[in-house]
C-alpha cells in the first residue's frame, strides 16, 4: 500500500540518514524458508515516527519480517528498505528488543547494567572502575543511561539485581536499553507477550509514548492487538491468508480480518471509540496463557 | 618435607620462613598467577554457566599429563595440549555459546568420561605407583620450578590480555546474546575464544590445585562474590581478592601441616563461600524491598 505513489529514487548509500525517507519500506517482499512460503508479496511505508505493528496468530513469519528489517533474513524476492537503505546497513541506527527475554532470578547483574551495555557493550576492552568520574565521555555516557532510565519510569529499581525484578520492571529496562542509543527505530518482538494486563497496557502506553517524546519510529511484534489498538498508526496484518496492511481503520475491518484468518472475526467500536477484535483464532499456546502468567 | 616448619605465634617470623625456601618462594609466585587467572577467567565462567565445560577443561588435564609422563616429556605440555585439544572440541560440537544449553552440556559430560578413562589407562601404561595420580589429580605445589613460573607467568599474561581485550562484548554477549548479535557483537567468535581460554586457565590451575580440586579456584570466588554483590566491577575486584587471599593462606598452612595444598584451597574457598551465603540470606532478610515482594 505505498500511500504516496511509487518512489522515484535511485540506490541511495546506506549512510544516508535523510530523515525525509520512510522508515520502512517493502515493496513485493516475500520470504521462504526451503520451499515453504512464509509470507508473500507483502507492501508497506512506513514513516517516521509511525506506531506501527506487525499482527497476526503464532506462526506465521511475524518475526522473520522483523528480522527481514534486521537484515538477518534475505528474502527470496522483492525488496525491503530501512532507513533510506539497504537492510542491515542501518542496524547502528535501531533498537532491538528481541522476543521475550527471561533473566534467570540470580541473575546478578543490575538493571543499569543492562541498559548501559546497550550503550556501549560492543566496545572492545574493558572500563577501569573509578576512572569514570574524571573522562568526560564517560559522565555522559552515565548521564545518558540514567535520562533514559527515568523516561522508561525505571529509576527506582534500576540498581537492584535484573532477576529480582517483576516481568513488568525487566521489559521497561529492556526497553530503555533498546532506547540508550537513541536509535531512530524501535523493532520490538512481542513486547507484551508474558505480561500480565496491567502490565501490557502499561508498555503500549510507555511505548507510544517514547515514540511521540522522542520522535522514535515504533516498529512492534504482537499477537494479541487490543492492547495496543488504540496508539497504531498503521498495522501489517499476516495471516495464512494472505497480508494486508495500511491504517487501522483500513485494515482492522471484519471483512479484511474474515479473509486473513479463514474464519469469521468481529470487530466492535467501544464508546470511546476504541476497536476491539473478538474472534481472532487463538494459536496453540494462545493468548489465555499469556495473560495469567508471570508476576 | 625438606624444611622442619614449626608454626610460632610470631606471624612475621612465621611469614619470613615462608619466604626462606626456594621451593615454597616459587609456590607463591605460582600460586598467586593461578589465583589471578582462575579468579578473573572463573568469573566469567561463573555468569556464562559454563561451570561443567571448566570442570571438565580441567579434568582432561589428568590424561594430559599422565600422557605427558609416559612420553617422557614435561606434564605441563600435556596439561596445556589436553585442555586446549578439548576446548576446541566443544567449541566445535557445541553450537551455542549462551545459556541453557543441553546438548553442550552432554558433549561436554561425554568427553569428561572419556578423559578420566584415559588417565587411568596411561597412568597404568607407565607402571608407576598410585601416587603420580594422586598428585595429578590433587594437586601439589612442592617442586615447581622456577621455569614452570616462567611458563605460568607468560600463560597468565596472554591470557589477561586477551581477556581484558574482550572483556566488555563478553560480558555482552553472556547475558544478552540475541541483542549483542544484532549490535555487531561476534557472539560465536567470542565463546570460542572463551573457551579456549577457558581452556589454558583449566591446564594452568590444575598444576596447582590438581585436575579435580579446579572448581575451588574457578568456582568458588567468584560464587561468593556474586552473591556478595551485583556491581561487575566490584565483582570482579571481590573474585580476586577472595582466589588470592585464599591461595595465599592455603600455601602457608600447607607448609605448616602437611596436608595437600588442594585441600586447604577447597575448604577456605568453600567457607568464604558459605559466609558470602549467609551474608546474603541476612541482606535480603533486612531489604524492605524484598520484604514487600
Amino acid at each position: 500500500m505505498n500511500a504516496p505513489g511509487v518512489r522515484t529514487r535511485t540506490e541511495a548509500g546506506p549512510e544516508n540518514a535523510d530523515p525525509t525517507t520512510p522508515a520502512v519500506v517493502f515493496r513485493h517482499a516475500s520470504a521462504h524458508w526451503g520451499s515453504r512460503i512464509i509470507w508473500e508479496d507483502v507492501n508497506a511505508e512506513i514513516q517516521r515516527g509511525e506506531f506501527v505493528a506487525i499482527l497476526g496468530p503464532n506462526g506465521v513469519g511475524k518475526s522473520t519480517l522483523v528480522k527481514a528489517v534486521l537484515g538477518l533474513f534475505p528474502l527470496s524476492s522483492g525488496e525491503v528498505e530501512v532507513l533510506g537503505g539497504p537492510p542491515g546497513k542501518a542496524n547502528p541506527r535501531i533498537g532491538y528488543l528481541p522476543q521475550r527475554r527471561h533473566f534467570d532470578p540470580g541473575a546478578r547483574i543490575r538493571g543499569i547494567d543492562v541498559v548501559r551495555l546497550g550503550l556501549d557493550g560492543d566496545r572492545w576492552g574493558f572500563p577501569l572502575p573509578g576512572f569514570g568520574k574524571f573522562n568526560r565521555r564517560h559522565r555522559e555516557a552515565d548521564a545518558r543511561v540514567r535520562a533514559v532510565i527515568e523516561m522508561v519510569g525505571a529509576t527506582a529499581f534500576a540498581g537492584r539485581p535484573i532477576g529480582q525484578i517483576s516481568g513488568g520492571e525487566q521489559q521497561r529496562l529492556l526497553i530503555a536499553q533498546a532506547l540508550v542509543r537513541e536509535p531512530e527505530l524501535l523493532v520490538l518482538d512481542e513486547p507484551l507477550d508474558s505480561l500480565d494486563l496491567p502490565n501490557q497496557a502499561a508498555s503500549a502506553a510507555l511505548l507510544a509514548r517514547v515514540s511521540k517524546e522522542a520522535g522514535v519510529t515504533v516498529l512492534l511484534v504482537a499477537h494479541n492487538v487490543n492492547p495496543i489498538l488504540s496508539y497504531l498508526d498503521r498495522v501489517i496484518y499476516l495471516a495464512k491468508g494472505g497480508v494486508a496492511s495500511g491504517t487501522p481503520e483500513e485494515v482492522i475491518t471484519q471483512e479484511t480480518l474474515t479473509r486473513l484468518y479463514g474464519t469469521p472475526i468481529e470487530v466492535f467500536r467501544t464508546n470511546d471509540g476504541h476497536l476491539v477484535v473478538v474472534g481472532q483464532p487463538e494459536a496453540p499456546h494462545g493468548d489465555v496463557h499469556a495473560h495469567m502468567m508471570r508476576p | 618435607m625438606t624444611a622442619n616448619p614449626a608454626f610460632t605465634w610470631n606471624l612475621i617470623e612465621d611469614i619470613t620462613q615462608l619466604f626462606e625456601y626456594p621451593f615454597m618462594v616459587n609456590a607463591l609466585r605460582a600460586g598467586t598467577l593461578v589465583a589471578l587467572v582462575a579468579g578473573l577467567m572463573g568469573w566469567f565462567m561463573v555468569l556464562r554457566r559454563q561451570t561443567f565445560a571448566g570442570h571438565t577443561l580441567a579434568v582432561v588435564s589428568f590424561p594430559g599429563a599422565s600422557a605427558a609422563i609416559l612420553l617422557g616429556v614435561s606434564a605441563s605440555y600435556g596439561y596445556f595440549a589436553f585442555a586446549v585439544g578439548a576446548a576446541i572440541v566443544f567449541a566445535v560440537l557445541a553450537p551455542t555459546g549462551g545459556r541453557g544449553r543441553s546438548e553442550e552440556s552432554a558433549i561436554v559430560g561425554t568427553v569428561q568420561a572419556f578423559a578420566l578413562a584415559l588417565g587411568f589407562l596411561f597412568i597404568s601404561l607407565t607402571h608407576r605407583n598410585i601416587t603420580g595420580a594422586q598428585s595429578i589429580l590433587f594437586g601439589s605445589f612442592l617442586g615447581i620450578t622456577t621455569g614452570q613460573v616462567a611458563v605460568l607467568a607468560v600463560s597468565t599474561i596472554l591470557v589477561l590480555a586477551v581477556l581484558g581485550l574482550i572483556a566488555r562484548p563478553l560480558l555482552f554477549a553472556s547475558f544478552d546474546p540475541d541483542v549483542a548479535a544484532a549490535r555487531g557483537v561476534p557472539v560465536r567468535l567470542l565463546s570460542v575464544v572463551f573457551l579456549l581460554l577457558l581452556g589454558v586457565t583449566a591446564a594452568e590451575a590444575s598444576q596447582i590445585t590438581g585436575a579435580l580440586l579446579i572448581f575451588a579456584l574457578l568456582v568458588l570466588p567468584a560464587a561468593t562474590a556474586e552473591r556478595l554483590t551485583s556491581r561487575p566491577g566490584l565483582s570482579v575486584l571481590v573474585t580476586v581478592l577472595v582466589a588470592l587471599v585464599v591461595t595465599w593462606v592455603s600455601l602457608a598452612l600447607s607448609y605448616y601441616n602437611n596436608y595437600p595444598i588442594g585441600f586447604h584451597i577447597t575448604s577456605l574457598a568453600f567457607g568464604a563461600y558459605v559466609l558470602a551465603s549467609v551474608w546474603q540470606a541476612m541482606a535480603r532478610k533486612l531489604d524492605p524491598v524484598v520484604q514487600a515482594r
